[in-house]
């Protein structure tokens, strides 16, 4: 589908097959993501978006295939990386403030052992201000409503100074001024040359948000510029029972713990 | 009480170096616990205690020695390989972490309780002494014990304190931790053989059976009282040092009785504590607030109703209306009215003559401000949502109290007209 091989991606999956106990999650996927564009990751529920970001960010285990960001495998190139969870998997009565939170950001380059610095806070508090929740800084995460959760995960990802942003669901339960805001933010973010890569649900504000798109369901239905595979061909593709079939052979191959395609 | 006094006299050594023994066992299993407890993992402590009875028990049947130091080594092995035990059933089976869990504390509790059946049948069972370890026994600990169980607790704490930063990132949020590199499951394995190694310190002390509270009650108890991790260890650690220094204290006045069940009792006891009077989470501080905000409820609804028996319209001072008039907007008792108007008063939202009640100017330009965001709901209601006319006044009785100044530019912002609301009525104090 959409066979259009991009030159020196940011992202490139290769082959990519992700299990979960036993049934595909996602299924010899292939596509690579230009550098400096904005990408959404779009498909029905359990389509494997999610896991799309996780695999490639090395967090679970490949059945086949590979993931190069940056022209690397991933464990070279986590430095340049900023992952968001979805921010339902963390416990917001955690005791800890919000400054702390974002501060987590500047982890992966000090040692366990050592303190944040002055630097390290001088880079916490300016990511605060870009997301504006600098008053914010020293509240419980407890208080903060679903908008600002998302601010705080978004600004402990600025904190990375990362060149590719993968985020899951930045738009999730969000108010609408929040959802604004952080798209504008992650657009000066592109136009800067970064990679962002986003799982996203609305589907009619693809087009409007990003450059580029990679349609899934399972299998990879279409990848490239949103207005050349954004169509309602492909997402009818993507959403209808028409691929009722391919839930049937996973489910067959779940029975028979299928692990691994040959 | 002599006893009492005698132990706190610290002339008997041996009760000297048992209080040492408990404080420290206690403050560091309360710090250490922090971490499961916030992990929602609490039952991992209860589960290892019980899984190292079975340990403490093969050392005992096949070496006959006595030294806590080869217990602590047995009680050991046998924790880790229930952790083990935990660990494939949850990956490879389709059993659940809780029903893995309560499978193995059972499972090894069960053996370790059948082999000290057979110590006890034995002629070694007089001198052995091991069912001291389901219940505690700080008499029972004796010069090197206490050396040893010093050693392990200062490693505990030490480690807190060290990795205390790992700890509470991977504990917040693993797979961030992990997209960034972080060694996560290495961390989780320290944290798991800290906890085996509180638990089989605390054996003699504590006893296996109840190890698990020594762990998990002090945060519990300490989460009451600060949102700040590094507050919550500290707190947690004394509240563990407490309540071992109760149970080694009653143990040694009553020297049949066993530790452990006391100083649960003590830490227990700080809990519920804890849970009435900390500030902001208590009970009682809830109940404070609530009851404050009730209050407040009230002088704003008597305010709009003084407001709304004058008639609306512009400030005019001493504007007496009688209690009557204003009853007639606001179903309540003539005691409370009175009640209610004599805090007015004191505020200085009112002020009460011969002949009735009148609002002050700041009083005034409350009761005004109330019956806008009273009025501009009803509107948004009306306007935004499908509800019926003779619905919404209930609706705005409640809203009008909470409504930010924030909340008020925002419905302002998605509405067309602000000056009348749906029943015709003037929206006051429009800009």
């Amino acid at each position: 589908m959409n066979d259009q091989s991009v030159k020196n991606p940011a992202i490139e999956v290769h082959d990519l097959t992700v299990s979960y106990r036993g049934a595909p999650a996602l299924w010899g996927v292939d596509f690579g993501i230009p550098e400096g564009t904005m990408t959404a990751i779009v498909g029905p529920n359990g389509a494997g978006k999610s896991t799309l970001l996780k695999a490639a960010m090395g967090l679970l285990p490949l059945a086949s295939g590979s993931v190069q960001i940056l022209g690397q495998p991933i464990d070279r190139s986590r430095a340049l990386i900023a992952y968001v969870p979805q921010k339902e998997e963390v416990d917001w009565d955690f005791p800890i403030t919000v400054r702390e939170v974002v501060v987590m950001g500047r982890a992966g380059r000090l040692p366990f052992y050592r303190r944040p610095r002055h630097n390290d806070y001088d880079t916490v508090d300016r990511c605060l201000s870009d997301v504006g929740m600098s008053e914010f800084a020293n509240r419980q995460i407890s208080e903060l409503s679903g908008g600002q959760q998302q601010r705080v995960f978004l600004a402990r990802a600025l904190s990375q100074e990362a060149r590719v942003y993968l985020l899951d669901e930045p738009f999730a339960g969000v108010d609408v001024n929040t959802e604004q805001a952080i798209v504008t933010l992650l657009h000066g973010l592109r136009d800067r040359g970064k990679t962002i890569v986003c799982v996203h649900h609305d589907l009619s504000t693809v087009s409007n948000y990003y450059d580029y798109t990679v349609l899934l369901n399972l299998r990879l239905i279409a990848a490239g510029p949103s207005e050349v595979v954004f169509t309602p061909e492909a997402i009818q593709r993507a959403y209808s029972g028409r691929l009722r079939a391919l839930d049937q052979v996973a489910e067959k191959l779940r029975q028979q713990e299928w692990i691994k395609r040959a | 009480m002599d006893r009492f006094l005698a132990f706190w006299s610290f002339q008997d050594p041996n009760a000297f170096w048992v209080l040492m023994g408990s404080s420290v066992l206690g403050f560091s299993a309360g710090m250490l616990g922090c971490f499961p407890f916030l992990q929602k993992r609490a039952l991992v402590g209860d589960v290892l205690a019980h899984a190292a009875l079975p340990g403490v028990t093969t050392v005992f049947l096949l070496f006959h020695t006595k030294s806590l130091l080869a217990l602590i080594i047995g009680a050991m092995i046998s924790c880790f390989i229930g952790y083990m035990l935990i660990n494939y059933l949850v990956q490879n089976t389709k059993i659940k972490e809780d029903s893995a869990f309560a499978m193995v504390l059972s499972l090894f509790f069960a053996l370790g309780i059948f082999q000290l059946t057979i110590i006890q049948k034995t002629p070694l069972a007089s001198q052995a002494g091991l069912d001291t370890f389901l219940f505690g026994q700080a008499g029972a600990l004796v010069g090197d014990d206490v050396l040893l169980v010093l050693g392990i607790a200062s490693i505990i704490v030490v480690c807190v304190v060290f990795f205390f930063r790992a700890f509470k990132y991977i504990i917040f949020d693993p797979t961030f931790c992990s997209s960034i590199g972080m060694p996560i499951q290495r961390y989780e394995r320290l944290l798991a053989i800290l906890v085996v190694a509180a638990v089989v310190t605390g054996m003699q002390l504590v006893g296996v059976v109840l190890m698990a509270a020594a762990l998990i009650i002090p945060p519990a108890a300490a989460r009451y009282w600060t949102d700040n991790l590094r507050a919550m260890i500290i707190i947690a650690g004394c509240i563990g040092a407490f309540s071992g220094i109760s149970g080694a204290c009653i143990s040694y006045m009553a020297p049949k009785m066993p530790t452990g069940p006391w100083m649960v009792v003590s830490a227990a006891f700080i809990f519920i504590i804890s849970v009435c009077c900390a500030p902001n989470r208590g009970v009682i501080a809830r109940l404070q607030r609530h009851l404050r905000y009730q209050r407040r409820i009230h002088e704003e609804n008597v305010l709009r109703s003084i407001y709304l028996a004058t008639g609306e319209g512009a400030f005019i001072p001493e504007d007496l209306v009688e209690a009557g008039e204003v009853l007639q907007h606001r179903s309540i008792s003539v005691r409370t009215f009175d009640r209610v108007c004599e805090r007015l008063v004191k505020k200085g939202l009112a002020l009460r003559k011969a002949g009735g009640i009148a609002l002050s100017e700041t009083g005034f330009l409350y009761a005004e401000k109330l019956t806008r965001l009273h009025r501009l709901w009803e509107l948004y209601l009306i306007n935004q949502t499908v509800i019926r006319a003779d619905h919404v006044h209930a609706d705005a009785e409640e809203i009008e109290h909470v409504l930010t100044d924030e909340l008020e530019a925002e419905i302002l912002a998605e509405l067309d007209q602000t000056t009348k609301d749906p029943h015709g009525k003037t929206i006051p104090g429009g800009t």
